[in-house]
């Protein structure tokens, strides 16, 4: 059995697919966040070395993937965009941006948090958090860009291109912030291996999976909105806006 | 095709001589700006010597920004922009000849001005020779990058602040590699790995840069 993949690039069949998927993938992320939480706080042993102050990793540490995730993906439906000319990726990429700022902040907000007790210090000018920064920085241009323009078409277009010269620029960004300076912990999970618990690892992967299914049911839904706000002068929205 | 490319740029320097306030604007920007942090720091030479070469970097990076939404808002509004786009000559050549004036008529002054302000912020020879150096490789990246930006947000309002918005963070590396030669020169370990960088980021925009300003002047045109 093939799947006709062209059918669903039509924002009118896909705005019933990504309704009926939302929820599942809302409720699935709500319930493995419950479990990865727990996981997190009552089941995961306590550091030896950094004590209870580490647990925020099981938010930290989805989050800043994701953060990182999210730009890629949004830039790579930013150019699947200009080269097929489809409207609906478009409209995907900025259903992402706002969730993936979201995540930037959080990344940055737990980085703080556990920054005070761990180096004594809110803030410090390290390679991880300054590009993190800079990310995040990345996220609101392209996003007021969006804002700027009017017109959806030129819109997509220019946030696109945006998005694509980001997506270039950011292993730069990261190298460079990275020989500029470095204090963050290296990385723990490595291809090779990893320095840390299987509880706590599983925690950790458990929240990564719940961020990313979140992010699916949230982008979903906000790709309806913005189909609904687009294509609110053809035949089939008024039908799906009388019923509604 | 050079000879589109040398007649965009011949145009743009003919245009910049006829209206010399408006690109001497940016240059004062620049002195300016470098001249108020010793007035809000301190006099010390040793502070002022630390911090010189961050600062001379920043205050080119926005210089840049200041002079950067005209370079196609004039040509925009009388509509030749439209008809250069309308000829046969490949739009790439445009951009890059666009970003080429605009580095020679904001560019080349800032290196001309920088080792005076060098001397100002107590910096010692050979370090001067290094920040102009650096500025050399650095100011052309700014000019194509930010020729991307200003194609982008060609025709909006508040386009100003939202092109700085926009390419602020991809000046970064420049930024980085530029201000860190200096550095690595003051600090005794050397400015040619910084140089290098600074070279290699440059022939990457020069490679990718002309042909997303060119994407995004038609996008603006449509």
């Amino acid at each position: 059995m093939s799947i006709n993949w062209y059918k669903y690039a039509s924002p009118a069949t896909f705005y019933g697919l990504a309704g009926r998927l939302a929820p599942w993938f809302g409720w699935a992320a709500a319930l493995l966040t419950v479990i990865g939480l727990y996981i997190g706080f009552f089941v995961a042993p306590t550091d030896f070395q950094q004590g209870e102050a580490y647990r925020v990793i099981f938010i930290h540490v989805p989050a800043a993937w994701m953060s990182m995730f999210i730009y890629l993906v949004m830039a790579g439906w930013a150019a699947i965009g200009l080269a097929f000319n489809t409207r609906l990726s478009f409209m995907m990429a900025r259903a992402l941006a706002p969730t993936g700022a979201m995540f930037t902040f959080v990344a940055l907000w737990t980085g703080a948090l556990w920054g005070k007790p761990m180096w004594g210090a809110w803030w410090v000018w390290d390679a991880r958090l300054t590009s993190e920064l800079i990310l995040l920085f990345l996220y609101v241009g392209i996003m007021a860009l969006w804002a700027a323009i009017d017109d959806p078409r030129r819109g997509d277009k220019a946030g696109a291109l945006l998005a694509l010269i980001g997506a270039i620029n950011v292993p730069i960004i990261y190298f460079s912030v990275q020989w500029w300076n470095t204090l963050h912990q290296g990385a723990s999970i490595k291809p090779s291996g990893t320095s840390m618990d299987e509880v706590m690892l599983a925690g950790m992967l458990i929240m990564a999976v719940a961020a990313w299914f979140y992010t699916i049911a949230v982008a979903f839904v906000r790709v309806r909105r913005i189909i609904l706000e687009r294509e609110r002068h053809t035949e089939w929205v008024k039908h799906v806006l009388e019923a509604a | 095709m050079p000879a589109f490319l040398l007649t965009v740029i011949r145009r743009d320097l003919l245009l910049a001589a006829r209206r010399r306030g408006d690109w001497l604007t940016a240059q004062f920007f620049f002195i300016m700006v470098v001249s108020l942090f010793p007035l809000g720091i301190g006099p010390e030479p040793e502070l002022l010597k630390r911090i010189a070469p961050g600062v001379v970097w920043v205050a080119a990076t926005l210089a840049s920004l200041l002079s950067l939404p005209r370079l196609f808002a004039d040509d925009h509004r009388d509509g030749s922009l439209e008809q250069m786009l309308l000829s046969p000559e490949p739009a790439v050549l445009l951009a890059l000849g666009k970003a080429a004036a605009h580095w020679l008529i904001y560019g080349i002054p800032l290196l001309i001005v920088a080792p005076v302000l060098g001397i100002q912020f107590a910096l010692p020879g050979e370090a001067i020779g290094v920040l102009v150096l650096s500025l050399a490789l650095g100011t052309p990246i700014l000019s194509l990058l930010g020729a991307v930006g200003a194609a982008l947000t060609l025709g909006l309002r508040g386009g100003g602040v939202l092109l700085t918005l926009l390419i602020l963070p991809l000046y970064v590396p420049a930024l980085i590699f530029g201000a860190g030669a200096v550095d690595g020169m003051l600090a005794g370990t050397g400015a040619e790995a910084n140089l290098s960088l600074l070279g290699a980021f440059f022939v990457m925009s020069l490679l990718v840069a002309p042909w997303v300003s060119a994407a995004a002047l038609r996008v603006s045109m449509e």
